[in-house]
């Protein structure tokens, strides 16, 4: 699925055209990102939490080539899928 | 931020939709990617990230408390993956 489905999938069950549907998904997606840029988690009840996890420095190896190297302190997105959404995926499986 | 900030977020940024309008769209957005998990897709969202699932093969668990073993069976779960351009941004703010 892309995001010209999900905004199609806006489109009809909200009924803004198709121009103002892919634009607010393009919005929502801009927000939530500029927000975990700003370092605030983003935290969608019944969907998920995104996460910005601060990573300390550490030494790793290049797996190809086993050298030693640094790997700097860095900052990264982490995703956990809330109850509602494991139930969602498990489900059909059942 | 929650989910209801993010609506007023989107509210404050596209002027011609109501409050009202902007929950239905978030609701919709977060239940076509879940559908989407649910059907086993893949759901990749260029500049933001790729939601996916995964198998977990069954294992054999501990209760923690009691120590007891108890058997974990073979599930289904969500996952995330931030795109580069996320990674990046989230990353060189810090």
């Amino acid at each position: 699925m892309t995001k010209a489905e999900i905004a199609q999938s806006v489109h009809d069950h909200v009924g803004l055209s198709k121009k103002e549907s892919g634009q607010i998904v393009e919005s929502v997606l801009d927000i939530i990102r500029q927000t975990l840029t700003n370092g605030e988690d983003v935290k969608l009840s019944g969907f998920g939490h995104f996460m910005v996890r601060a990573k300390h420095e550490r030494r790793g190896r290049n797996p190809k080539t086993g050298d030693e190297i640094t790997i700097s302190s860095r900052r990264v997105v982490t995703f956990r899928a809330s109850h509602l959404l494991k139930q969602k995926v498990i489900g059909g499986d059942e | 931020m929650t989910k209801s900030e993010l609506v007023d977020a989107i509210v404050s940024l596209e002027g011609q939709i109501t409050r009202r309008e902007a929950e239905v769209v978030v609701n919709n957005i977060l239940t076509a990617i879940g559908d989407a998990l649910g059907r086993g897709e893949r759901v990749e969202l260029r500049g933001f990230g790729s939601f996916y699932t995964k198998e977990r093969d069954a294992r054999v668990g501990r209760n923690p408390k009691t120590g007891a073993s108890v058997s974990v069976p073979a599930k289904i779960v969500p996952q995330f993956k931030p795109g580069k351009e996320l990674r990046d941004r989230v990353d060189s703010a810090s």
